[in-house]
C-alpha cells in the first residue's frame, strides 16, 4: 500500500520510453482553434469562457500590463485543463512535478521584477520599504521585503504542486478506504459519501489555477503600474 | 516472347470488360488506400509507406483532422467527441500503468 500510493506520481514511462511529453501536450488537442467567424460548439464554449475569464482578469491592468493578456490566458488554460484532466482514473498530472511548476513560476514572476525594475526602477526600488516605517526598522524592514520577494516565486510553485498532490493522495486513500470496508457497511456509504464530496472540492482545483494566475496578476500589477 | 506476353497482358488489363475488374486494379500499389491493397500485396505496401517525420507528423494530422470533421466540427455536435478522446486517454494511461495496477486485484493468490 505505501509503495503504490505515490507509484502514480512517477514521471511515466512505457516500455522503457519516457511519455510524459505526450502527456503535458495532450491537453492542447482539446483546444481547437477556431476557423470562421462562428465556429462548431466546443471552439464556441471555448471562445465564450476565455472571452469571460481574459475580461475579469486584465479589466484592472494598464495598457503595458494588458500585453501580457496572451501568456496569462494561455497559462490559465494550461494549469486548468490539466488539473482537470489529472481527475481522470489513472492519469497523470504534470502539475503535481514541482520542477515542472518552478519551471513555469521563476521564469515568468523574474519577467515581472525585470519588467517593473526597467521602466519604473524607482518605483520598484521603493517597494522595498512601506511607507511610514520607523527609522531604525528601515535595515530589517529591507531585508524582511526582499526575503519576501524572493519567496514569491517559490511559493507560487509549491502552493500548485503541494494542492494538486495532496488532493490526489488523499483521493487514494479515501478510495482505498472505501475498497476495503465494502465487507463492513454502514461505514461504507459515509466513506463514499466522503469520496465523492471531496472529489468535488477537488474539482475546484480550477480554483486553484485561478488562484495561480491571479497570484501571477497582482505580482504583475504591482510591480508595473503602481 | 516475354515482351510478347508483356503485351498481351496489359492489352487485356487495359482494353478488356470484365465486369469483376475495378478501378483500383490499375493503380499502382503506391498510391492505393489500405482497403483496396490486396492481401498478398500488404508487405509491399507497408513498406513503401513515408516514414519520414514529416510523413509520420502527416498522418498524424489527417487522422486528426479527420476525427475532428466528423465528430466535433459539425453543427449539432454533442459531448460525444470530446467524451471519446477522453475515455481513449483513460485507456491508455490504463494500459501504462497496468503492471503496477495488476498486483490490486482482489485475488486470493497473486
Amino acid at each position: 500500500m505505501n509503495e503504490n500510493l505515490f507509484t502514480s506520481f512517477i514521471t511515466p514511462t512505457m516500455v522503457g520510453i519516457p511519455i510524459v511529453l505526450l502527456i503535458i501536450m495532450f491537453p492542447s488537442i482539446l483546444f481547437p482553434s477556431p476557423s470562421r467567424l462562428i465556429d462548431n460548439r466546443l471552439v464556441s464554449i471555448q471562445q465564450w469562457l476565455v472571452r469571460l475569464t481574459s475580461k475579469q482578469m486584465l479589466s484592472i491592468h494598464s495598457h503595458k500590463g494588458q500585453t501580457w493578456a496572451l501568456m496569462l490566458m494561455s497559462l490559465i488554460l494550461f494549469i486548468g485543463s490539466t488539473n482537470l484532466l489529472g481527475l481522470l482514473p489513472h492519469s497523470f498530472t504534470p502539475t503535481t512535478q514541482l520542477s515542472m511548476n518552478l519551471g513555469m513560476a521563476i521564469p515568468l514572476w523574474a519577467g515581472t521584477v525585470a519588467t517593473g525594475f526597467r521602466y519604473k526602477t524607482k518605483a520598484s526600488l521603493a517597494h522595498f520599504l512601506p511607507q511610514g516605517t520607523p527609522f531604525p526598522l528601515i535595515p530589517m524592514l529591507v531585508i524582511i521585503e526582499t526575503i519576501s520577494l524572493f519567496i514569491q516565486p517559490v511559493a507560487l510553485a509549491v502552493r500548485l504542486t503541494a494542492n494538486i498532490t495532496a488532493g490526489h493522495l488523499l483521493i487514494h486513500l479515501i478510495g482505498g478506504a472505501t475498497l476495503t470496508l465494502t465487507s463492513i457497511s454502514t461505514i461504507t456509504a459515509f466513506i463514499t459519501l466522503t469520496v465523492l464530496v471531496l472529489l468535488t472540492i477537488l474539482e475546484f482545483a480550477v480554483a486553484l489555477i485561478q488562484a495561480y494566475v491571479f497570484t501571477l496578476l497582482v505580482s504583475l500589477y504591482l510591480h508595473d503600474n503602481t | 516472347m516475354k515482351t510478347k506476353l508483356a503485351c498481351k497482358n496489359v492489352y487485356l488489363l487495359n482494353f478488356s470488360r470484365n465486369s469483376t475488374d475495378r478501378v483500383t486494379d490499375k493503380v499502382p500499389v503506391k498510391e492505393k488506400k489500405l482497403m483496396d491493397v490486396k492481401l498478398g500485396e500488404l508487405p509491399s505496401w507497408i513498406l513503401m509507406r513515408d516514414f519520414t517525420p514529416k510523413g509520420i507528423a502527416g498522418a498524424f494530422q489527417r487522422g486528426y483532422y479527420r476525427y475532428y470533421n466528423k465528430y466535433v466540427n459539425v453543427k449539432r455536435g454533442g459531448v460525444a467527441g470530446i467524451s471519446m478522446v477522453l475515455a481513449a486517454y483513460v485507456l491508455f494511461n490504463y494500459c501504462r500503468c497496468y503492471k503496477e495496477l495488476k498486483h490490486e486485484r482482489l485475488r486470493k493468490y497473486h
